[in-house]
């Protein structure tokens, strides 16, 4: 189909080739590299936050340097690892691909939304190491930040630049599916990551600006002293936290839906199967971007909020639940009498669904107005929120990595070292955080680095403590070593074909083993649907193995 | 297609869809706009309900003459804006050149009322949040008098609202000083015009913010 000497990542040499390219591709791979170093960063802050939390009392952190730690943690994870990931790296590669575009609706502007990530992420890494350090944690709630040192403003600058990144990216993904799609290529032909993405661009679009214009004002509150949240100057406390959940909750959609999309593509190639209710789940998808909106009063449940709003907010809370659910049970229906084919990226798209399962049931119950009174603050609630964004967003995020690994680099990777890791970073990462949901229910505070003075009550504290923290360095190897295989399969693995998993969607059956840097010699025109397994195999060709 | 056709980028089909692309694309930045807006629209509204009385009597300090120009000035504006999308549509460039000059003086006559306003201001010590110190007499008000619990609030959003959109009526007049010299070069045409367009459509919307600013500031 396409000449194997001739591709994107070859068309072009050099550092400045890359560096000033618009090809969506490319621009995916460097948002790729970008994130990676970044979640190697923040990786590391994690150990260092277990490890003191490993055994009681101070161990290798201090008190203010443990809550800087796990403030850049946060930041770094939140902010620079799993909002942008998912949309940059592999919306970007993939998305075009999918509808039979030859790159994205405005190319330069996507670069550019590289370049403010980039300068967002320097900001806050290096005002964070040379300005002076910031121990607010990730949310900045006044007055933590209104009192802080003046270096928090480059981490709210930062989020500031970043999230105009964001917009970006989305608008770029919205106007591109409703454009920019091949002759044939309806909307009930799309493949439902590109639902998933197209979805998250809408929350990317109308929830980031309100984060941006929310640490302007923050910035303003601590440069000029406004008084709007600062409660020593008559402002408000409460209404920043309103301000900055109203784009922070939507922001847990920006991270999940993406990887949902990729969950619905890797359930219906491995399982060979249409996937079941594909309409409920491209639906369920705006539906969830739409439902975000109006939920983020549950982070406010015991910060004074009416109790009124409190009910309506914990019962739209539940609603999210429905369409979520219309997912989980179409994923599992995509398997039944399928011919299930379990390669790595399966085994990942089968752990989101049980990692995932677990995030967003205890999800509704820390939506309950009771129940969250008694576990709000607590190590629940840590353990919930890394089940969705690490168990969810990131395991997708490493499943899809797996998937389209072949058509990004033109290699394979070792299916055994694949199988290893995964394992291992299962094993870690329920070890980590189950635990968690024990020391939770038992009422250990998040944000202490020493939880001594709990254990003449609560001796477990200890041992499920060490677990956690032995958990955690289970999970660091198994993620080293997808670094470790992913590195030498660039180098030294062997060549992919152009369709090595037998998938049915564009960017498999169009493109050669690695995509020219303009997609496709002639448009697709499309004739059927992204799923239609049904038809022979000799259309779409057989599965190799590698 | 032409190969000199330099207006059409390589991975659009037609002008059609690249205008439309770019179009939608518009206004979907036009919606974050609006979002970024509504932040201090909330602030003003919690703020407003919770001390309804210091605002009305704070307010008295903006001049509503003053503001009431400057509506003016952004209304006929937008009129001369869309007047110059018009005609670019018509091909007739050298009225699109006047009718963007025209459209640069009155943002200009906007941003010089403006500095006029925040220079009274601050001359009488009226500055946001904690350098609030009013003092002076201006038309036989006494400012010290309005020294006064949550007026700092009061003039904080004020500044950061009109500031904010002040910004984006500096962005216009770069935008529309670089659309004439391009207009002047004859770089569009019936076929392309679709930078004029979409700032015509980004003025529209920094009107129309003004438009909301002008009464809930000066007049209520």
């Amino acid at each position: 189909m396409s000449d194997e000497s001739h591709n994107y990542l070859n068309a072009r040499k050099g550092l400045w080739s890359w560096l000033s390219t618009t090809d969506h591709k490319r621009i995916g791979i460097m948002y790729a590299i970008a994130c990676g170093a970044f979640f190697l960063l923040g990786g590391i802050l994690a150990t260092f936050v277990r490890t003191e939390l490993g055994e009681p009392g101070e161990t290798i952190l201090g008190q203010d340097q443990y809550n800087q730690v796990f403030t850049l943690h946060g930041v770094v994870m939140v902010f620079l690892v799993i909002i942008p990931a998912i949309p940059g790296i592999l919306g970007n590669f993939v998305l075009p691909l999918q509808i039979g575009a030859k790159d994205v609706a405005f190319p330069r502007l996507n670069l550019a939304s590289w370049y403010l990530f980039m300068a967002g992420a320097i900001m806050a890494v290096c005002g964070w190491l040379f300005v002076g350090k910031v121990d607010t944690g990730w949310t900045f709630y006044t007055p933590y930040s209104s009192g802080a040192s003046n270096a928090v403003l480059w981490l709210t600058s930062a989020v500031f630049i970043a999230g105009f990144a964001s917009i970006f990216t989305g608008l770029n993904f919205i106007v591109t599916v409703h454009k920019m799609r091949a002759p044939g290529m309806t909307w009930n032909r799309l493949p439902l990551f590109t639902w998933a993405i197209y979805a998250t661009g809408i929350v990317q679009v109308l929830a980031t600006p309100v984060i941006g214009i929310t640490m302007v004002l923050l910035f303003l509150e601590k440069l000029l002293q406004i008084g709007i949240f600062d409660p020593a100057l008559g402002g408000d406390p409460v209404l920043f936290q309103h301000f900055f959940w109203f784009y922070s909750h939507p922001a847990v959609y920006i991270m999940i839906l993406p990887a949902m999309g990729i969950i619905s593509d890797l359930m219906g190639t491995f399982s060979r199967q249409h996937v079941s209710g594909y309409t409920f789940i491209a639906l369920s998808s705006v539906a969830i971007a739409f439902l975000g909106f109006l939920v983020w009063g549950h982070h406010m449940f015991v910060a004074g909020q009416s109790a009124l709003s409190s009910i309506i907010f914990s019962m739209l809370t539940f609603l999210i639940g429905i369409p979520t659910g219309i997912k989980v049970f179409n994923w599992v229906a995509t398997m039944y009498k399928g011919s299930v084919w379990l390669r790595t990226p399966m085994i990942y798209a089968l752990m989101f669904l049980f990692l995932f399962t677990i995030g967003g049931l205890t999800g509704i119950m820390v939506g309950v107005l009771a129940v969250d009174v008694h576990l709000h603050d607590t190590y629940f609630v840590v353990a919930h929120f890394h089940y969705v964004m690490m168990g969810g967003a990131l395991i997708g995020l490493i499943g899809g990595l797996h998937y389209w690994w072949p058509k990004m680099t033109g290699r394979m990777y070792n299916e055994t070292a694949g199988v290893i890791a995964a394992i291992l970073v299962f094993i870690g990462f329920n070890l980590t955080f189950f635990t968690q949901f024990f020391l939770g229910t038992k009422g250990m505070p998040r944000r202490y680095h020493d939880y001594s003075e709990f254990l003449e009550i609560y001796p477990e504290f200890a041992v499920l403590n060490l677990a956690s923290t032995i958990g955690s360095y289970i999970l660091g190897v198994g993620l080293v070593m997808i670094l470790v295989y992913a590195l030498y399969s660039l180098f030294r693995g062997p060549k992919a074909t152009a369709n090595p998993w037998g998938a049915c969607t564009l960017e498999w059956t169009h493109t050669g083993p690695i995509p020219d840097e303009h997609n496709f010699h002639d448009t697709p025109l499309v004739t059927r649907g992204p799923y239609d397994y049904h038809l022979a195999d000799d259309v779409f060709g057989k599965k190799t193995e590698s | 297609m032409s190969s000199a056709d330099t207006t059409l980028k390589h991975y659009f089909v037609s002008h059609e869809q690249q205008f439309d692309a770019a179009k939608l694309g518009m206004w979907l930045f036009l919606v974050t706009e609006i979002l970024l807006f509504a932040g201090m629209f909330v602030a003003y509204a919690v703020y407003r309900s919770w001390h309804p009385e210091v605002f009305l009597q704070v307010s008295e300090l903006l001049d509503w003459r003053l503001g009431a120009l400057n509506t003016v000035v952004l209304l006929a504006s937008s009129f001369t804006v869309a007047l110059s999308i018009h005609f670019v549509q018509k091909g007739e460039n050298d009225k699109v050149v006047v009718l963007l000059i025209m459209t640069l003086v009155c943002a200009a006559i906007f941003m010089v009322v403006k500095y006029f306003e925040y220079s009274g201001k601050f001359s009488h010590g009226v500055f946001p949040g904690a350098g609030f110190e009013p003092h002076g007499i201006v038309d036989g008000k006494d400012y010290s008098k309005y020294d006064i619990p949550f007026a700092p609030q009061f003039f904080s959003i004020y500044f950061v609202m009109t500031g904010i959109h002040g910004v984006h009526v500096l962005v216009g007049m770069g935008l529309f000083g670089w659309l004439t010299t391009r207009v002047a070069r004859g770089h569009f045409s019936p076929q392309y015009y679709t930078p004029v367009e979409l700032t015509g459509l980004y003025w529209h919307l920094v009107d129309i913010i003004w438009i909301f600013l002008f009464p809930l500031l000066y007049l209520i």
